[in-house]
């Protein structure tokens, strides 16, 4: 008995970590195709006073078609289907950490175009600027770590 | 509007959001990268290996990406040295203070219709669009 249920637990642990690799590969896929790895084509969106990309629009308007026309009927399931609950947000209420975080968040998307997904995504290419950037980043993840502690 | 590239925006877009609906289903997990990166840093054991992983199929999709297409990935740098950590830091920062970024909030909170995560989307698009236009138009800092 207990080696069939030791192997059940393997079996989720298997699908569990196919799922999560899969999903990373089709966000970095994404991510790629859409151009959002490249910070031109984002700063091209930001700046709507020079020669406006609009494509980012395009990227967020495919990307929430799939998920709000999908997301309701998942979270109706009683759990997902490699764990015993979906991992949800609490938080319901707006806050000045959120505001705050949002707003530095937008402004150092502003000056480099490089968001954390683009970033690690373009890291492989070991392009030096991305490198610099994820490293900065990676210390601003660990300040704020230490801020809130 | 001459790089507009609308069609693989909106395929790239499909994909971004697939790979969320999947992690949701199968993991219960939000595919936000800034909450999966900053989790990668602080947490243990299974906690830390499945955010690895999702952090290593991102990378793994540039590498595939490179050995099956004949278009080589276009990264145009944005940014002084300086300023590209300076962005940096705010980035990490901001993100781990505003619980996500693009994508939690962006792609998995506008779906689930979060107040929260349309605040902050909102908001970080508003900074972005403010703060090219002091950088490149005010300032003319742009590389």
């Amino acid at each position: 008995m207990s080696s069939v249920k030791e192997q059940n637990s393997h079996d989720g642990m298997f699908a569990h970590s196919a799922v999560t690799l899969v999903s990373g590969v089709l966000f970095g896929l994404g991510l790629i195709i859409s151009g959002m790895v490249n910070p031109g084509k984002v700063i091209g969106f930001l700046d709507l006073a020079g020669d406006w990309d609009p494509s980012l629009i395009f990227v967020m308007g495919g990307g929430v078609t799939v998920t709000t026309s999908t997301f309701w009927l998942v979270l109706r399931r009683e759990r997902p289907l490699f764990e015993r609950k979906f991992f949800l947000p609490t938080k319901a209420d707006l806050d000045g950490r959120l505001l705050m975080g949002a707003a530095l968040f937008g402004i150092g998307w502003g000056i480099g175009g490089l968001c954390p997904g683009p970033a690690i995504t373009a890291l492989a290419t070991l392009d030096p600027s991305v490198v610099l950037f994820v490293g900065a980043m990676l210390l601003g993840m660990v300040l704020q770590n230490l801020v809130a502690e | 509007m001459e790089n507009f590239t609308p069609v693989s925006a909106l395929i790239g877009g499909a994909f971004i959001g697939l790979s969320a609906v999947i992690m949701l289903a199968g993991n219960g997990r939000i595919a936000g990268i800034s909450g999966i990166l900053g989790g990668a840093i602080s947490s243990r054991g299974d906690e830390r290996r499945w955010r690895i992983l999702f952090l290593a199929g991102l990378l793994i999709a540039t590498l595939l990406y490179q050995f099956a297409s004949s278009s080589p990935i276009t990264i145009e740098t944005q940014a002084s040295p300086e300023l590209l950590v300076i962005a940096g830091l705010l980035v990490g920062f901001g993100t781990r203070l505003g619980s996500g970024c693009t994508s939690g909030h962006g792609i998995c909170g506008i779906a689930r219709f979060s107040k929260r995560s349309f605040a902050a989307t909102v908001t970080f698009m508003l900074f972005g669009f403010i703060t090219v236009y002091v950088t490149r138009h005010l300032l003319e800092l742009g590389v």
